[in-house]
Parts: C-alpha cells; structure tokens; sequence
C-alpha cells in the first residue's frame, strides 16, 4: 500500500524562497558550566508550571523543580546541582519584554546529579507508560514550537506517518545538522521509540539536500531499520509541516485543517533525540544544542547549553559582541523574536541566537504587484490579509485563512515596498484570540448569571409554595376551630 | 392543482407553528443583543443585569450606550446590530475602567457572608464566620460586593499586565 503512496509525484509546496544559508556547522561545544540558571515558570500562552521547591532548597541535577499543572504543560528540571537562591520576576524569552516569575539556581559547581532510571527494552513497556515518561522528561517541541511532546503522541486519531523534521529550513541555524551527524545513531533510536508509541507504519527522517554529511549520517544509523531517510529540496519554508508533508506524500492538507486529522505527525529530529535520552537513559531534558550566530558574534557555533543559561554566558563564550552586534534575535531571521537583553536565559524553545545589525528601511505604500502571494506558501494574500488587519476587520481576516499564515516571513522578505506584514499578522491574530478568550469568559459569566437568576426565581417560587401551604393549613385549623366552636 | 394547494395550506400551518414556537422561547433579538453584551453584570445600566437591559432595549425602552463596561467598539456593534446611529457612551451611567478583579484582604475578613448575594456570578466563596474568597477566573469586576462588606476588606486589582495577557501591537 505504502509502494503507491511513495510512488506519486513528488511534488513541492508553492511559493517559498531560496535563501543564503550562512549556516556554519561546527562541533558541538560546551561551555562552562554558568554561575546561575533561570527557569520561568511561565512557558507559553495558558501553560504554566508551579515551583515545587522552595528558597534555600539543595537540587541536583535532574531533579524536578517546577511541576506541571495540566497535560498542556511540562515540568522542569534542574540542569545542574545546587542552591535555588530565590523565586522572582526576571525578563524572560518572549516577545512582551516582560518580567514574570522565575526560579534561580545557584550552581555549586559539583554537577552532581540524580541517579536515572535507564528502561532497557521499551518495546516491554506499554505505550501508555512511554508517553507517561516522555511528560515526566519535560520534554517538548524543539524546533521552537515547544509544544508538549507526550500530548501531541496521544495516538489518536491513528497515525500513519511519523515525520521527523530535520529541514532546519531558516538561514543561520545549524544545530540539528550538528546533532544529526554527532548523534544520529540516538536520534534514530528516539525515533524508533517514538514510531512505536504512535504505531505508525512509516517514519520517514526528512533532510534538506543541502546537507550531505548529516544526510549520510543519518542513512548510516539507520541502516537496519525501516526508517526512511529523505532529501528534500532547500526551499524556505520546506521545514513547515504542511509544506513537509506535501513535499514528501504529495497531499495537500487544506486550510484550518490539523495535519493529526489526516494521519501525520512530524517532530523535530533534536525531539527524537531527547525522547531516546529520557526513555532509554532515563535522562530529563535539562540541555539543548543552539547555534549562536550573526554578524554581531565574534564566534559563531553551536552550543551544547543547559537549559536556564543566561544569554550572557553563551556570548562571552562565544569571545564575546563585534562592533554590529545591535539586536538579539532569538530564533531564526525569519520566524524570531526581538528580545530585550542578554540577562534572558536559554528556554527549551531557544534553538538559535542571532546576534545582528539592525536594517532599517522606510515603508513605501503597496504596488500590488502581488509578490507576495506568489511566495506565500499557504497560498494566502498577504497584501488584502494587511488590509484586513490594518483596518481591523477582524472577520474578514478569518475568512481570509489568516490562521493559516505560519509567519514564516517570506512574504516580508520579498515585498519591494518593505511593508511589515507578518507583523500586523501577529497583531491580527492576538486581537482575534484575546477577542475569543473575551467571548469565553462572557459566556462563563453569562450562564453562571442565569443559573443565579433560575435558583433565585426556584426559590422564590418554593416560598410562595410553602406560603400557600402554610396558608391553608391555617385556614384548615381555623374552620377547625369554628366547626368546634359550633358543636 | 389541488395538491399544490394542499401543500401550501400545510406549509403555511407550519410556518405558523414554528413561529409561535420560537416566540415562546427566547426572542431572538433580545438574545443578540444579550450576546454583544459584556455579561459583566454590574448593573450599571440600571437594569439588574445584561439580559433585562438587552430586553429594555430590543422593546426600545432604553438606548445603546447606557452599558460602561462595553466601551465604544460595543456600541458601535449594537448600533450595526440594530441599523442605529452609534453615539458616545452616556457619562450618567459612569465611565469605561481598565479591567479589574476582586480581592478578599482575608485576614480582615469577619466572615458575615454579607458579601456573597450581591455576587451576581456566584464567584464568591465562603460560608459564616469563615474567610472568604473571590475566585479570579469567575469575577466579572462589577464592584458589587465592595460596598456590602462592613469592613471594607474587599478591594478591586487591576488585572496585572502580564506575558500571558500580552499583545502584540504596533510600535514593537
Ligand atoms: S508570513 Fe504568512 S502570509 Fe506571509 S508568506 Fe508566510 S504564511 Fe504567507
Ligand atoms: S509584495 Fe508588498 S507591494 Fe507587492 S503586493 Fe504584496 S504588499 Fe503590496
Ligand atoms: S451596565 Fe453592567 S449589567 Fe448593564 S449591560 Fe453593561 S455590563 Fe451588563
Ligand atoms: S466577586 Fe465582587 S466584583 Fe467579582 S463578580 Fe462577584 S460581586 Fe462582582
Ligand atoms: S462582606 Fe467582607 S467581611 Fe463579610 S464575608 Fe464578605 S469579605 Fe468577609
């Protein structure tokens, strides 16, 4: 059956951009280990985790200092022994420049950590209690999605296709290159791992064709298994799932549409690797290869960093700024987000900093010469979505399939008027979801009124019941009493 | 020639059934109009809550901008909604506040549950002589419990900026 499907045509997502990859793969170093570690209890939008350790407390590494407080969330861990020195706000790694609540880990230097518990054949396991264990490990999405890697391997609907993302499609990141050819015999046993809690019938690794030695890395390890390692074409943003899917099975997955709903799911080739760590090792994920890069580092490479790290060390280990360093980009050119200062510390999403001059250039008005759309590779139009947003027509952005834009950016890099499109798409779809989340608590506050008003009028009538009762009995008494009175 | 008669007699009647059904249940304007109400319940319309002050409006007793917490993009939906002119917020009624939840300072409190009818969305809890709370996520911030307590322990917090309520807006 699967002969058929691999049979098809082969053919690409539309739209899409070649880019200059200035990825500079390296070894994986590691630096020192830092002073301090900082872990936000606040991870993305709703999901939050709460501190199970207290001030004073000794940790080690490994060890769970933040619990989860829903399936959508994940715990953390420690990652590296020591003091946790206080819980308060710092700036954290999300676009608001915001401060929220943090723990601190004074490091003592020792490493010292937890004993793991390895788990030696997991095919003995129930998937049940690999999914349990992947949730335990922390573990989410590290492509920089970081959605909770347990709850997206729920298995149902049924999966069919597992895909492993290795298209590190942006320009600048190279860190799961770096992991595929210096650890491509664990992630091809995390993705075993992963394949059999899904009981996927195929697992396809799919690798860009701009990246030979990963490439042979990965056929290599996974030489005596069904996996299937596959090249795909450099096109940014081939690392999207849907544009993945459609390049690697030829289906189109429609708009508004979940990519689970038809059978696939695709996670990142460093997600393999932790799954194989915290399954068959019993390790947690407490660390994270990140490429440091840009104009603005003195030397780029990729960084095996603990989890909580502050920016600031990675830089000083990478010899520190050049004279262009001037923004600090977390992520990739084309999907990352501004942050405000080096103080920030590493997250599990944190896949690469980019340390950049800041290109200014002035916004022209639209030629509507439709570039855009061309480039757009869920087929929308940009410039009527940027007409829509600007003028907060929120309803026409929805019927727009704005939910469908995946900011992958191209439509920004390629409009000659250099209008800030992604960003009123970002606009748009926080107005749009604040206005739901609105439209929800109306709904909780109206029906809890009602219900009030239903028991006040319940009760009110159970008093007039009891009123008339109470009358006629009297009146019952009375007529008693005047029928005594008459005999 | 008959049987198309026959029909139209039947759907006629039917039409007429259905009518009748959906009058007896909810009005369907008044519903709408409920529906682009902020539910905040605060009674600052001077009617007890949104649902009386959407009936008020949809038998044209009262106008559209008599409801504070809805700001101007709410008028401006009920006028839409109701083909009116929209108009500024009547300052009669009070004025539009940033959102705002109520908080129980609970060592002060004397626990006479003086304060748990006015709640009109049942988000306070607590039983005699115990400390009460407000739970967060149910308050609608309509004040309405601040003036009941006797010993004034229930103070009104504005809902804290934070990365989670954060959007993205222009000038970043
Ligand atoms: S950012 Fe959104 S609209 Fe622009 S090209 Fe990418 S998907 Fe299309
Ligand atoms: S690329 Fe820019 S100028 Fe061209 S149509 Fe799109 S928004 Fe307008
Ligand atoms: S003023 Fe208060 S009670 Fe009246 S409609 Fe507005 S929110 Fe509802
Ligand atoms: S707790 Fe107070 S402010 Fe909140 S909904 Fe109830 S009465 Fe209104
Ligand atoms: S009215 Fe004030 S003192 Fe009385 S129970 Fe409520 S909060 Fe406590």
């Amino acid at each position: 059956m699967f002969n058929f499907f691999w049979r098809k045509k082969k053919s690409t997502f539309t739209g899409g951009i070649i880019l200059d990859g200035h990825k500079q793969v390296t070894k994986i170093n590691t630096p020192q280990l830092p002073k301090e570690l900082i872990y936000p209890l606040f991870l993305t939008s709703d999901r939050y985790t709460k501190a199970c350790v207290k001030v004073g407390d000794y940790v080690k590494k490994g060890q769970v200092i933040a619990i989860a407080d829903s399936l959508l969330s994940t715990p953390i861990h420690a990652a590296s022994s020591g003091i946790i020195s206080s819980i308060e706000k710092r700036l954290i790694a999300h676009p608001s420049g915001l401060a929220d609540d943090c723990i601190i880990l004074q490091t003592d230097g020792l490493d010292s950590a937890l004993e793991a518990e390895p788990c030696l054949d997991y095919r003995q396991q129930s998937r049940d209690f690999l999914r349990k264990k992947i949730h335990q490990a922390g573990i989410v999405g590290l492509g920089g999605a970081a959605f909770p890697t347990a709850k997206k391997l729920s298995g149902s609907p049924a999966i069919h296709t597992l895909i492993i993302n290795a298209a590190e499609c942006e320009p600048y990141i190279s860190c799961d290159e770096s992991l595929a050819i210096a650890s491509a015999k664990e992630i091809i046993q995390g993705s075993l791992i992963i394949q059999h809690i899904l009981q996927a019938s195929l697992c396809i690794i799919a690798i860009e064709d701009s990246k030979p030695d990963a490439y042979l890395a990965l056929l290599f390890a996974a030489k005596e298994t069904d996996i299937k390692i596959q090249k795909v074409p450099s096109i940014y943003p081939t690392g999207g799932e849907k544009q993945l899917i459609q390049v690697l099975s030829g289906e189109q997955i429609p708009p508004q549409k979940l990519v689970f709903e038809y059978g696939y799911i695709c996670q990142n080739i460093a997600t393999s690797f932790a799954v194989y760590q915290a399954v068959l090792l019993g390790i947690p994920l407490t660390e994270r290869v990140i490429t440091v890069t840009g104009a603005g580092i003195k030397q780029a490479q990729n960084i095996q960093a603990k989890i909580g790290t502050p920016i600031k060390d990675l830089v000083q280990f990478c010899q520190g700024y050049t004279e262009h360093a001037q923004q600090l980009i977390m992520g990739g050119p084309m999907m990352g987000i501004a942050l405000a200062s080096d103080e920030i510390a590493v997250i599990k999403a944190s896949n690469c900093l980019l340390i950049e001059p800041i290109k200014a250039s002035a916004i022209q008005p639209c030629i509507r010469c439709g570039d855009c759309a061309k480039v757009c590779p869920s087929e929308l139009l940009p410039q009527q979505l940027y007409w829509y947003s600007r003028s907060q027509q929120w309803d026409n952005c929805t019927d727009y399939n704005l939910a469908d834009c995946i900011e992958c950016g191209c439509c920004d890099v390629v409009c000659p008027s250099k209008i800030p499109l992604v960003q009123s798409f970002r606009i748009a779809k926080s107005e749009i979801s604040q206005q739901q989340k609105q439209a929800e608590q109306a709904a909780l506050a109206k029906k809890r009124f009602e219900n009030q008003q239903q028991r006040k009028l319940r009760i009110e009538q159970e008093k007039a019941v009891l009123l008339e009762k109470r009358k006629a009995t009297i009146e019952k008494m009375k007529a008693a009493a005047a029928q005594r009175k008459l005999n | 020639m008959l049987f198309l008669c026959l029909v139209f007699a039947l759907l006629g009647l039917l039409l007429g059934f259905a009518h009748k059904k959906l009058k007896i249940k909810n009005d369907p304007l008044v519903e709408q109009i409920n529906n682009l109400l902020p539910q905040t319940q605060c009674g600052q319309c001077n009617y007890i809550g949104c649902r009386p002050y959407a009936e008020a409006i949809a038998k044209n007793e009262a106008d559209i901008n008599q409801c504070p917490p809805n700001g101007e993009a709410g008028i401006i939906a009920l006028a839409n909604l109701l083909g009116k002119e929209a108009k500024p917020l009547n300052p009669e009624f009070g004025e539009q506040k940033a959102p705002a939840v109520a908080f129980i300072i609970e060592q002060d409190c004397i626990g006479c549950v003086k304060c748990i009818p006015p709640c009109p969305v049942d988000a306070i809890l607590g039983a005699a002589k115990q400390m009460h709370t407000v739970i967060a996520s149910e308050c609608t911030g309509c004040e309405l419990c601040i003036s009941p307590c006797p010993v004034d322990c229930i103070i009104m917090r504005p809902i804290e900026k934070t990365a989670n309520h954060w959007q993205w807006t222009q000038d970043v």
